[in-house]
């Protein structure tokens, strides 16, 4: 059903100097067990041979890819080549530390292929790094976005964080601000969630800490639009913003519509058909896996078409663009319009969605409520 | 029938009836060691949740005395509510004596005392026993006290055991056979038995639960209920050890059961007088009462879809339970379903959680109502117990309420608060006793619907557990009726209406908006809840809506992760009725009916 859909390659770099206080991704702190990571994720590889259609982005996500050398990720994009169809144009993103960039490096990167480059800012508050714990200063995030302008870089996104503790909107307008100075073509801007398992998270629970209650949260969320669209920006998507149509990621969309994705790496998820499945959590788990010839799958998932459909409800209300009904009713088997009329239309009339022919489309309102908004 | 004892054990919750009981059980060798399993005679999940039992059960046992002498000892355990009130004193008149369970460590409590009141009133002998012994807390010689000064009961004659540890209970089978007097009763005479429970079981048919006190009951015998003359042959009879015992005939004196081909148990009365069709007794046995539904309420499935399902399991429920009643019906706002009469709120509230429980059905309920009787202009008389067929007012001459006699036993010192609780409850015509030093009897006429609105909850929370309350139906008076509905956001949900004093609109109306505020999860736009009579608003609350709920990052792994999110949710939203957009959580609406002391 995906096959007008082109697959997404996502690779990932599970190494990081240290860990981020708020971060529940997977990563590991023994960047010595990198070579042992790559001949494992080269054989990984090949067991998805001819597996997808040509890929058409490829997305280097961690961890910290940017830990990497040059050679180690020119290696990486060769034998990508080699298993898999990349088109000639793909969208080739690299996440970034600040502290990592320097401008030979840059330049390398852009030379193997990588076209975009993702730098994970957060903040331009030096106070709000050191409370998330991040190993990079301001002065870092300042230098590293030049370097990559210089070096050539000419579709970059910046991540931020918003809501952390001791900031407030003053500070967070300083921060968005800075960040347009630089133009970046594409900006995310995440509110701080706390997982449980996480040192912020399990500090907030001691009561060590407080988050912005709700309407404060909204107030953050509408100024970000309200300041980046006013810049020129497309927010499209909750938390995603890009200058043009042309500079929205290309890889995430593929999330965001069920399009097939291969995820490659400890932690990393695949989705393809109507078949989710991830792989193993632990480096040596994963190791253990391919070294035996086996995919380092932890788990698969058939999604019934029920879930598909809440799944596409969610996404799809999380972007600008909405749900095309007359699509959703192909690939989901179900009549949205018809059958949810009653609550579509008191949605309408409470100005939390708008129908326009085809589309169903979040307002901003409705955009602060995608989550709820798909339940209906 | 001088070796038999028929007795119960009657005590204040958890003073260990049930532990007590089971105790004497094992102590018989009845059961062995590796199969007994705790607490054999409440074997309702329900009953052992709540603590309490709804079902009365009756079992035999075979004791021989230290001089050699063999008995057969009649245990009828009895329920513990006044919902089921009557079903308790229709249990103690099948008994002889009573063993009275104190708790050592916590003395003479509320229900001790009212279960002692029973007791008296059936003329039943008393043998205090003070469980517990075993508890470091335990103060024995400030237990007989009170059982003297409290009870009014010599100390002298109370027992001393440890239920859990086993001691004493050989005491307390001695005590049964000496102190309990044997049954009278003349097995040559004309059959006189009372049943006492009755039980479906879904191969026979109904098992009828009984004592005879007359004549003798046998297979094959012609038997007739004297409340309606209904005639049934007689199949099997027996008596109740672990399992049934099938016996050649039950006499005079013995406990026992019977079946006769009865296909339903609302086919039987409990209190209702057995007797033999070709030679019937020449009246009844004292004390039977019709069993009549006071509080009525509608049942609906929360999913449409399940309306058949529902009808399955209320007709396979009834065959259990003789006082629940129930007819088609059907909501504006909640589709299809069924209008029910209970025995009380506490009758209301096990029927749910057992059509839910055991037929796996998400259900809600209406708020729940009395029986109301309306004189139309054009003369003609109508009974309405459901708010949804108020009759229009403009064609109203007349309207009038049920009235009780509520009987209130309590210690002297509530007088004050308990008073003026029954004055708010627009109580009347009291009448004041003393039954002893310190104890007062009150009575008082009230509004049936004052009483099953919050009346039990908040008795016993005035008298601190320490009241009795019990009541009867008297008659039908004059009363200023409304109708109040409730408007959610400006759509009137039929089964949220309730009739009620004209006084009383506006408070109720205001404390229901309230407890549907508590209820109502906030939802993605603002609602306004409003109660009404006719056209005019008389309360109103808002719940504001939701901001924002959206996370952050999302993508890869997040996807699986926070699809389970939404799924769980949206579990939870499937057991709310969805009214005019909003989702209505099942709890809201018996919330309406509830009091602050709930909670
Ligand atoms: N220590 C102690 N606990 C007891 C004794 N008898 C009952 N219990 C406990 O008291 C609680 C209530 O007992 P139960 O028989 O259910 O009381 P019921 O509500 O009167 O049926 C249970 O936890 C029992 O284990 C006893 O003799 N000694
Ligand atoms: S750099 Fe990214 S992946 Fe690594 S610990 Fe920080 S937030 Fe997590
Ligand atoms: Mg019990």
């Amino acid at each position: 059903m995906n096959s007008e859909k082109i697959p997404g390659l996502y690779i990932h770099i599970p190494f990081c100097l240290s860990k981020c206080l708020y971060c529940d991704f997977y990563s590991s702190t023994s960047i010595s067990a990198v070579p042992d990571f790559l001949n494992g994720l080269f054989k990984e590889m090949e067991m998805y041979l001819n597996q997808f259609n040509p890929f058409d982005t490829v997305y280097i996500g961690g961890g910290t890819p940017s830990l990497l050398s040059s050679k180690q990720l020119e290696n990486i994009l060769i034998k990508a080549r080699k298993n898999f169809d990349l088109i000639s144009d793909a969208e080739i993103t690299i996440e970034a530390n600040p502290a990592d960039l320097n401008r030979s490096f840059l330049e390398s990167i852009r030379e193997i292929g990588i076209n975009r480059i993702n730098i994970g800012v957060q903040s331009f508050d030096e106070k709000a790094l050191n409370f998330l714990g991040r190993r990079h200063s301001v002065r870092q995030a300042f230098s590293s976005v030049e370097a990559s302008r210089k070096a050539g870089f000419k579709n970059m996104g910046l991540d931020l964080i918003y809501g952390i503790p001791g900031q407030d909107m003053e500070s967070w307008r300083d921060t968005l601000k800075q960040a347009l100075v630089f133009s970046p073509e594409h900006l995310s801007c995440y509110q701080l969630t706390l997982e449980a398992k996480t040192p912020l998270g399990i500090r907030h629970r001691k009561g060590e800490f407080s988050v912005p209650v709700e309407a404060l949260q909204l107030e953050y969320f509408t100024k970000t639009s309200e300041l980046l669209e006013d810049a020129g920006y497309i927010h499209y998507e909750v938390s995603n913003f890009a200058r043009g149509h042309e500079h929205t990621s290309r890889h995430n969309q593929k999330y965001w519509d069920h399009s097939p994705f291969l995820g490659l790496g400890p932690s990393a998820h695949s989705f393809q058909g109507n078949q989710r499945w991830w792989n193993r959590r632990s480096l040596d788990r994963y190791l253990a896996a391919v070294h035996e010839g086996k995919r380092p799958v932890e788990d698969t998932e058939i999604l019934t078409m029920e879930q598909l459909r809440l799944e596409a409800l969610y996404l799809g209300l999380r972007t600008k663009k909405g749900i095309a009904l007359e699509d959703f009713k192909t690939r989901y088997h179900f009549d949205l319009f018809a059958e949810k009329k009653e609550i579509l239309t008191k949605l309408v009339e409470e100005g939390l969605i708008s129908i326009r022919g085809d589309q169903l489309v979040p307002t901003q309102s409705g955009f602060a409520l995608a989550d709820r908004l798909s339940l209906i | 029938m001088k070796n038999i004892r028929n007795f119960s054990i009657i005590a204040h919750i958890d003073h260990g009836k049930s532990t007590l009981a089971d105790r004497l059980i094992q102590y018989t060798g009845m059961v062995n060691e590796r199969n007994f399993k705790n607490q054999i005679l409440d074997n309702m999940d329900i009953e052992r949740e709540r603590g309490i039992t709804i079902k009365s059960q009756a079992i035999c046992l075979p004791y021989q005395t230290r001089d050699g002498e063999e008995y057969i000892l009649n245990l009828i355990d009895t329920p513990g509510h006044v919902d089921f009130s009557y079903e308790v004193s229709r249990s103690l008149a099948s008994c002889e004596g009573v063993l009275l369970l104190i708790d050592a460590g916590q003395g003479v409590q509320a229900q001790t005392i009212a279960n002692l009141y029973l007791a008296m009133e059936n003329n039943l002998e008393i043998i205090p026993v003070i469980n517990k012994i075993d508890l470091p807390t335990a103060d024995v010689d400030r237990v007989n006290e009170q059982i003297d000064s409290e009870l009014g009961l010599d100390p002298f004659g109370s027992l001393k055991c440890s239920a859990k540890e086993g001691i004493g209970i050989e005491e307390i089978f001695e005590a049964i056979v000496k102190r309990i007097p044997s049954p009278k009763g003349d097995p040559e005479g004309p059959l006189a038995a009372l049943i006492f429970d009755a039980q479906y079981d879904p191969f026979r048919g109904t098992i009828i639960h009984c004592r005879v006190f007359d004549g003798t009951v046998k297979p094959g015998d012609f038997i007739r209920l004297m409340s309606n003359q209904a005639t049934y042959k007689v199949e099997e009879v027996g008596r109740f050890l672990l399992a049934r015992e099938k016996r050649d005939r039950i006499s005079a004196g013995e406990v026992g059961y019977i079946f006769a081909g009865v296909k339903t148990v609302s086919d039987v009365h409990i209190g209702d007088t057995l007797t033999l069709d070709d030679r019937p007794c020449d009246k009844p046995l004292p004390g039977f009462k019709e069993f009549k539904p006071v509080v009525f309420s509608s049942i609906y499935p929360i999913a449409p879809e399940d309306y058949e399902d529902l009808a399955v399991a209320l007709e396979k429920y009834k065959l259990n339970d003789a006082a629940f009643v129930y007819q088609k019906d059907s909501s504006i706002a909640l589709g299809q379903g069924f209008r029910c009469g209970f025995l009380g709120l506490l009758h209301l509230e096990i029927v749910q959680e057992r059509v839910e429980r055991e037929y796996d059905l998400s259900i809600i309920l209406s708020v729940p109502s009395v029986r109301y009787r309306f004189t139309l202009k054009d003369g003609s008389i109508i009974f309405v117990d459901n708010p949804a067929h108020y009759p229009d007012s403009l064609s109203i001459e007349k309207g009038e309420e049920p009235y009780i006699r509520a009987m209130l036993l309590f210690p002297e010192r509530y007088l004050g608060s308990v008073m003026k609780l029954c004055m708010e409850k627009r109580g009347e015509n009291s009448r004041l006793g003393y039954l002893g030093p310190g104890r007062v009897e009150l009575s008082y006429e009230m509004p049936l619907a004052d009483v099953i609105y919050d009346f039990y909850d908040r008795f016993k929370s005035v008298t601190q557990g320490y009241g009795s309350f019990d009541y009867e139906v008297l008659d039908y008076r004059e009363s200023t009726l409304v109708l109040v509905d409730i408007l959610v956001n400006g759509e009137k949900v039929d089964a949220l209406s309730q009739i009620v004093h004209r006084d009383q609109a506006r408070p109720r109306a205001l404390r229901a908006c309230e407890r549907l505020k508590e209820e109502i999860p906030r939802q993605m736009f603002k609602i306004a809840i409003q109660g009404a009579i006719g056209g005019e608003i008389i309360s109103r609350t808002t719940i504001s809506p939701f901001r924002k709920d959206v996370t952050a990052k999302c993508y890869g792994g997040d996807i699986t992760r926070k699809r389970k999110l939404l799924e769980k949710q949206k579990k939870g939203k499937k057991r709310m009725k969805t009214i005019g957009s909003v989702s209505i959580p099942q709890s809201a609406f018996l919330a309406v009916l509830k009091s602050d002391t709930d909670n």
